[in-house]
């Protein structure tokens, strides 16, 4: 089982993303937000039955922006949002705006090209999920929360700027 | 200026501490060339042609005289003796090696001085107007505000990764731009509206390099307590829509002109309406605290024009021309407002030695309560300087070669580092810059010509601000030869003009000719009191072409 970091600790990873064509099971899974966006019917009573169910999860990929998933995200169990490329940010707005605007308050992960300087301001974005690239040390990785004590800005952990804490 | 406290300082700190790690884990081939890149540039680290360059943050351009020493020293012991001030108000070394640079970030930290964010796609230096807090012109000192943003915008979470860089200027002066607010991706114009109120008019979308835009504003009137509610939501936009594909087109005035400065506007509004009450929206407590760090020094009560002062200037000419030039008016009475030219005949522009900076410290100390300034014309400036002790500063600065009596004229050029240190450029500037001012160095001539705004860029990129030179020159490869490519009409300031081009460009050698050539022109169709930008509004480009251009002319007559 692949590991990831889960609230800053070590954990096996029990998500699986399925292809867009493959059929639904009781397992823990995770679709691309365009399967959600584009499925109708009975189809779309399917995913969201599962949804209840608490066992899917879905993936906002390079482009797909938080609102096009907005108040929807509020039922899933897990949402992935991937990093195509370490230097590619959005995925930083994306995990503030589920989190502070949406009201996600399930597990928010960081897929993709997820490396350790990055797991910090990850963290601070709402991020409690990394699934990091094959590559990483995880190990070190656990170590990266605790780079800075004292941040300038407000965040989803603490949405005090330092100014309204010193 | 500001003074950071125990948080401001374990902040930098830490930052080192994370950097010494990171270049450990470079040097032990943990982290690959091309992961190691974005974390480098963040610290101000750009890998050059020879070496490594550092470039050193220099907030809104404020500096003591201990950080002056500091970085006398870095030079000394880690450079070559030398530092360049870039156009960003900031300071950078050409030759550290890589593997010391956590050590000077180290040094650097022990005077409240970073490289944080200096390089990089992410919001940079905040700059503003050289003259703020000593100008009468402000509305108020902008400099409160451009800490505010500066911590606001230190490892902001959501804002490392941009799609490219983001630079932020703030003016507050009406009828003056020295911070060049409009070339900016934002620019922040400090005004009060019709009842009274302290605020800003918010500008979006400018910016040099390959494809010049002025901004354009996309909020008359934005209440003081909401400059980072509403930067947030500006940013925030640009970073979910900004183009990722190709980073020329890259830029938030990208996104601004292909939305539309209306739908723009709306969206940075839509989400503003979310955040702008929110934690994020300043307090009295914070505006205070960070205004009482830009409080007055302590002024004596003087009045102006002095005796010796006045004697002085009628007794040394050369004394009343640099006064001319390099001095102006102070808000008090009895003191004046001093820029040193960094632009010395046989060195780069916005060059400065480790003595020259030693010495700097201890006339900032004697003569201007300890505080100096850079500026984005690559100058220095002691701001708080009594006018009955402009004649002993003048001499003390005459031997040390920064008493050039050019200021804003036509040998006071911008100029990037080009072709001999940046591994960017197309073409090597330096080499031009020095042509000039080897062909240029008479000094009846260079004030008779009056104000010129020469800039020099040797790429696209534009660190030289050649778009908004009145006279700029670009450096561009062809076939694997160094060419340079003249426009004018460019200006900076409240009138600020992207410049036309003039024609195909140019050989290195033929540039010096060139810029007569222009100046001629200038020369002969000036009307009484006229500078060289006005003349060039008023009689266009034809007269400057064809002159440029003879044999082309002699062909269409023909």
């Amino acid at each position: 089982m692949n590991q990831i970091i889960l609230d800053k600790q070590i954990a096996n990873d029990d998500w699986t993303l399925i292809a867009d064509d493959a059929e639904l099971s009781t397992a823990n899974e995770v679709i691309n937000f365009s399967r959600w966006a584009n499925a109708e019917g009975t189809d779309k009573a399917a995913l969201i039955a599962k949804r209840d169910a608490g066992t899917l999860g879905i993936q906002l990929n390079a482009g797909d922006t938080a609102d096009l998933l907005a108040a929807d995200s509020q039922g899933f169990a897990l949402i992935n949002v991937e990093f195509p490329k370490f230097a590619d940010g959005r995925g930083y707005s994306a995990a503030r705006l589920l989190r502070e605007r949406y009201g996600f308050t399930g597990q928010l992960r960081a897929v993709g090209d997820v490396l350790f300087d990055q797991l910090f301001y990850m963290m601070r974005c709402g991020f409690n999920a990394m699934a990091m690239r094959a590559d990483q040390d995880l190990d070190l990785a656990v170590k990266g929360f605790e780079t800075f004590s004292a941040p300038y800005q407000g965040d989803v952990n603490d949405t005090r700027p330092l100014f309204r804490r010193r | 200026m500001y003074v950071y406290d125990d948080l401001d300082q374990r902040i930098i700190n830490e930052r080192v501490t994370q950097f010494q790690d990171q270049m450990a884990r470079y040097l032990d081939g943990k982290i690959p060339e091309e992961e190691f890149l974005p974390l480098r540039l963040q610290n101000g680290i750009y890998v050059q042609r020879y070496a490594p360059m550092l470039r050193i943050a220099v907030p809104y351009g404020m500096l003591n005289s201990k950080q002056l020493r500091k970085m006398g020293e870095i030079a000394r012991d880690y450079d070559r003796g030398y530092a360049h001030f870039s156009t960003r108000q900031n300071l950078q070394y050409n030759w550290p090696k890589l593997e010391e640079c956590p050590e000077i970030l180290g040094k650097l930290a022990e005077v409240q001085m970073h490289a944080i964010q200096t390089s990089g796609n992410c919001i940079r230096n905040t700059t503003t107007d050289e003259y703020a807090g000593v100008t009468a012109e402000e509305l108020v000192d902008p400099r409160p505000y451009c800490e505010i943003i500066r911590q606001s915008s230190t490892f902001h979470p959501e804002f490392a990764f941009l799609p490219r860089k983001f630079k932020i200027a703030v003016n507050a002066v009406a009828d003056a731009d020295r911070a060049a607010t409009r070339m900016h991706d934002v620019g922040i114009q400090i005004i009060r509206n019709a009842e009274g109120e302290l605020g800003y008019r918010v500008y979006a979308g400018g910016g040099l390099g390959r494809t010049p835009i002025l901004s354009s504003v996309i909020r008359e009137f934005l209440p003081e307590k909401d400059l980072l509610t509403y930067i947030d939501a500006i940013v925030r936009v640009y970073n979910q829509f900004g183009r990722r594909d190709n980073k020329y087109k890259a830029r938030i005035k990208i996104l601004v002109k292909a939305l539309g400065v209306e739908r723009f506007s709306k969206l940075v509004e839509e989400e503003w309406e979310y955040i702008k009450d929110g934690d994020g929206k300043l307090t009295d407590h914070e505006l205070e605290r960070i205004k009482s760090h830009f409080t007055e020094p302590d002024y004596a009560t003087l009045e102006d024009a002095p005796a010796s002062y006045t004697d002085a200037l009628a007794s040394d000419k050369a004394f009343a021309r640099w006064v001319e030039r390099n001095v102006r008016a102070h808000k008090k009475p009895g003191y004046a407002v001093t820029t040193f030219a960094l632009k010395q005949k046989g060195t780069a522009p916005g060059d400065v030695t480790d003595s020259q900076l030693f010495a700097f410290a201890d006339l900032a100390d004697k003569y201007s309560f300890g505080e100096a300034r850079s500026t984005h014309q690559q100058n220095l400036v002691l701001a708080d300087v009594e006018q009955a002790k402009l004649y002993d500063l003048w001499k003390e600065a005459k031997a040390l070669g920064l008493a050039t009596p050019t200021l804003g004229l036509l040998t006071d050029m911008i100029c990037c580092p080009g072709g001999d240190f940046c591994a960017l450029a197309n073409a090597k500037s330096l080499p031009v810059a020095e042509a000039l001012q080897n062909a240029f160095d008479d000094l009846d001539y260079l004030h008779d010509l009056g104000e010129i705004d020469l800039n020099i860029s040797g790429c696209m990129n534009a660190c030289g601000h050649h778009h908004i030179g009145n006279i700029g020159i670009l450096g561009v490869d062809k076939k694997g030869e160094e060419f340079y490519q003249v426009s004018l009409g460019g200006a900076s300031g409240v009138d600020a003009t992207v410049g036309k081009i003039l024609g195909p460009s140019f050989a290195r050698d033929r540039m010096a000719e060139i810029v007569r050539t222009i100046l001629d022109v200038y020369v002969a169709q000036r009307i009484e009191g006229e500078t060289f930008i006005e003349t060039f509004r008023r009689i266009g480009m034809d007269a400057f072409k064809a002159a440029a251009y003879p044999e082309k002319e002699k062909t269409a007559k023909a």
